[in-house]
């Protein structure tokens, strides 16, 4: 039983946004109803570390979190980009979080068995790269049996493992959930199986989607790193070719493929990184639809659908995400929203 | 040469792989040039073993349920994804083995966590890896270790008979179920072999009379090539 699994599912909401701008409320069990046999779904099966670790700032003493936010270098656990946090735990806002000791480079920050350095601080003084002592396989090692993963104060009691795995959790890269991927069971797929509908993944690691730090969160998302298959280009190619739509998993598929794609729309297998916001005006040259969890207005996961929709729709989507109630963490409710046939194609 | 077939490449775990059949599919699955992760209980026999083959060593107890998302995540970031699963880590329950109606409820429980529930849950941890793995045509396998236990009424093994049968029948359904993801599941029986678990069962049984456990092994390996080739014909490619 996982924390997903504790929110009733059966009554989860699905909000849809339909390629003319018209919003309609299902319940999330008929997303099948919705596809088309020669679709093709895209998801994110990126599993979720251990990222949060509570420990000391050795010369001041102080107790610190630090929330692995990204890595310096592909898959390395000796190294991650950090963003680190005064004493407190998940159970506080972000917000409220006193800030950590000044950092500087050269600092010891000792984690139960894990021992790390400050790298360098970037342009932000709780952002910083930090290098763990030892092989990466033993940092691995401590790291999934010291390390806790990332949790929010909407839900009190500490988050497992396997709580933060979705169903199709495969590669241990990601930061935070690849959240929009909680709404997927195998049951599900083997629906869409039976209608026709196609199904791929590639891995993205999410890196954090807040951080309470308003000027912190203004540079969210950061870099991440990415890795398509052969078979999940493959597919991508098949669908254009039938033609069928592309319908992604979450923000993190969309930027992974849109990261990836080239300007003749397609996408080859590859290691890639896909830096910098999809907002408004991006050009979506893969992503057809994409199937969301319910953000705010401002957060990077909300400002990536004005590639999908104009503003006019969207304010309509948030009005009527309020009115009804729709459930906003990342174990709630979903969108569906259609790329508007209003917001021009990109330019092939 | 101990396949006919070069496994560089594919990826396998295999629990229990610090004693008896796990440790003799370790080496032989290394030998083959396969990338493999094992998992044992005891950390300076893991790193021992781990010296000796080249495998990755893993330390952990399938039978503790919060060891298991640190396992898999061990496992799959180590071999970067995975084929081959198999669950051999074991437990006779009481040793001296007991009839049923003086096995303890602890006892009984105890052989149902190591022998069922913990290979149900880390073939459901690695299971998004396994099917990611069958989508890209690497083909995905999951072998659990049976016993003719599981088949036949034998006096005094009733923890251990009972939880066998349970894992054969889990495997079984799985089977039915991850037919289109593309996952097979196989449930083997090694027969009776020279294992230090035989030992605990049968102290004063004639060791020339077992199998050897590396006999059992190069089968294993073999059915797991035979599936292999049933899910993936290009995954593999005989020895040059």
């Amino acid at each position: 039983m996982t924390a997903a699994d504790r929110i009733d599912r059966q009554f989860a909401k699905l909000l849809v946004v339909s390629s003319d701008g018209a919003i309609s409320h299902l319940p999330r069990a008929a997303l099948a109803t919705l596809l088309h046999p020669g679709d093709l779904i895209v998801a994110n099966d990126a599993a979720t570390l251990p990222a949060s670790l509570h420990g000391v700032h050795r010369s001041t003493g102080e107790s610190i979190e630090a929330r692995l936010a990204g890595w310096v270098s592909f898959r390395d656990p000796t190294r991650f980009v950090a963003v680190v946090f005064g004493a407190g735990d998940h159970r506080m806002l972000t917000e409220d979080r006193p800030r950590p000791p000044p950092l500087s480079a050269g600092d010891r920050l000792e984690f139960g068995p894990l021992i790390a350095s400050v790298e360098c601080v970037l342009d932000h003084p709780r952002l910083v790269h930090i290098r763990f002592a030892g092989s990466p396989a033993s940092v691995m090692r401590d790291l999934a049996r010291h390390g806790r993963p990332i949790q929010y104060a909407h839900i009190p009691e500490p988050l497992m493992l396997w709580d933060v795995w979705t169903k199709i959790a495969a590669n241990p890269i990601a930061f935070e959930s690849p959240s929009a991927g909680f709404a997927l069971d195998w049951r599900t797929l083997k629906g869409w199986r039976e209608r026709g509908v196609d199904f791929a993944t590639l891995s993205h690691a999410a890196g954090l989607s807040s951080t309470g730090d308003p000027a912190l969160d203004r540079r969210l998302p950061l870099d991440e790193f990415y890795f398509i298959p052969e078979a999940c280009a493959s597919a991508i190619e098949a669908a254009k070719s039938r033609p069928g739509r592309v319908i992604a998993i979450g923000t993190s598929v969309v930027r992974a493929l849109e990261s990836a794609a080239a300007a003749d729309r397609t996408v080859r297998a590859a290691e890639g990184r896909a830096s910098g916001r999809i907002a408004r005006g991006a050009p979506l040259r893969i992503v057809d639809a994409i199937f969301t969890g319910v953000h705010q207005p401002g957060e990077s996961h909300y400002e990536l659908l004005r590639a999908f929709a104009d503003d006019k729709v969207l304010d309509r989507v948030h009005a009527a995400i309020d009115e009804r109630d729709y459930r906003v963490h990342e174990f709630g409710d979903s969108l569906l929203v259609e790329r508007q046939a209003a917001v021009a194609k990109a330019p092939s | 040469v101990l396949n006919d077939f070069d496994l560089r490449g594919l990826r396998v775990a295999v629990t229990g792989g610090t004693s008896g059949l796990g440790l003799a599919l370790v080496r032989n699955l290394t030998a083959c040039g396969a990338r493999v992760a094992f998992v044992g209980r005891r950390a300076q026999l893991v790193e021992r073993i781990s010296k000796e083959t080249g495998a990755y060593g893993v330390v952990g107890d399938v039978g503790r349920k919060e060891e298991i998302h640190p396992m898999a995540l061990e496992i799959a970031w180590t071999l970067g994804g995975l084929d081959v699963l198999i669950n051999n880590a074991s437990s006779l329950g009481p040793t001296p083995l007991k009839l049923l109606a003086d096995t303890e409820c602890e006892e009984l429980h105890e052989a149902l966590v190591v022998n069922v529930v913990g290979p149900f849950r880390l073939t459901k941890a690695l299971f998004g890896a396994l099917a990611a793995s069958a989508r890209e045509e690497r083909g995905a396998v999951v072998i659990n270790i049976s016993s003719d236990a599981a088949v036949n009424a034998y006096p005094s093994w009733g923890a251990y008979g009972a939880a066998k049968a349970a894992l054969r029948h889990l495997t079984a359904i799985w089977a039915e179920e991850a037919k289109d993801e593309g996952v097979r599941f196989l449930s083997v029986d090694p027969g009776d072999m020279d294992t230090p678990l035989h030992a605990l069962a049968v102290p004063d049984a004639d060791p020339a009379d077992l199998k050897r456990p590396e006999e059992a092994a190069q089968e294993i390996v073999a059915l797991m090539l035979g599936a292999l080739r049933e899910n993936a014909p290009l995954a593999l490619a005989p020895r040059a």
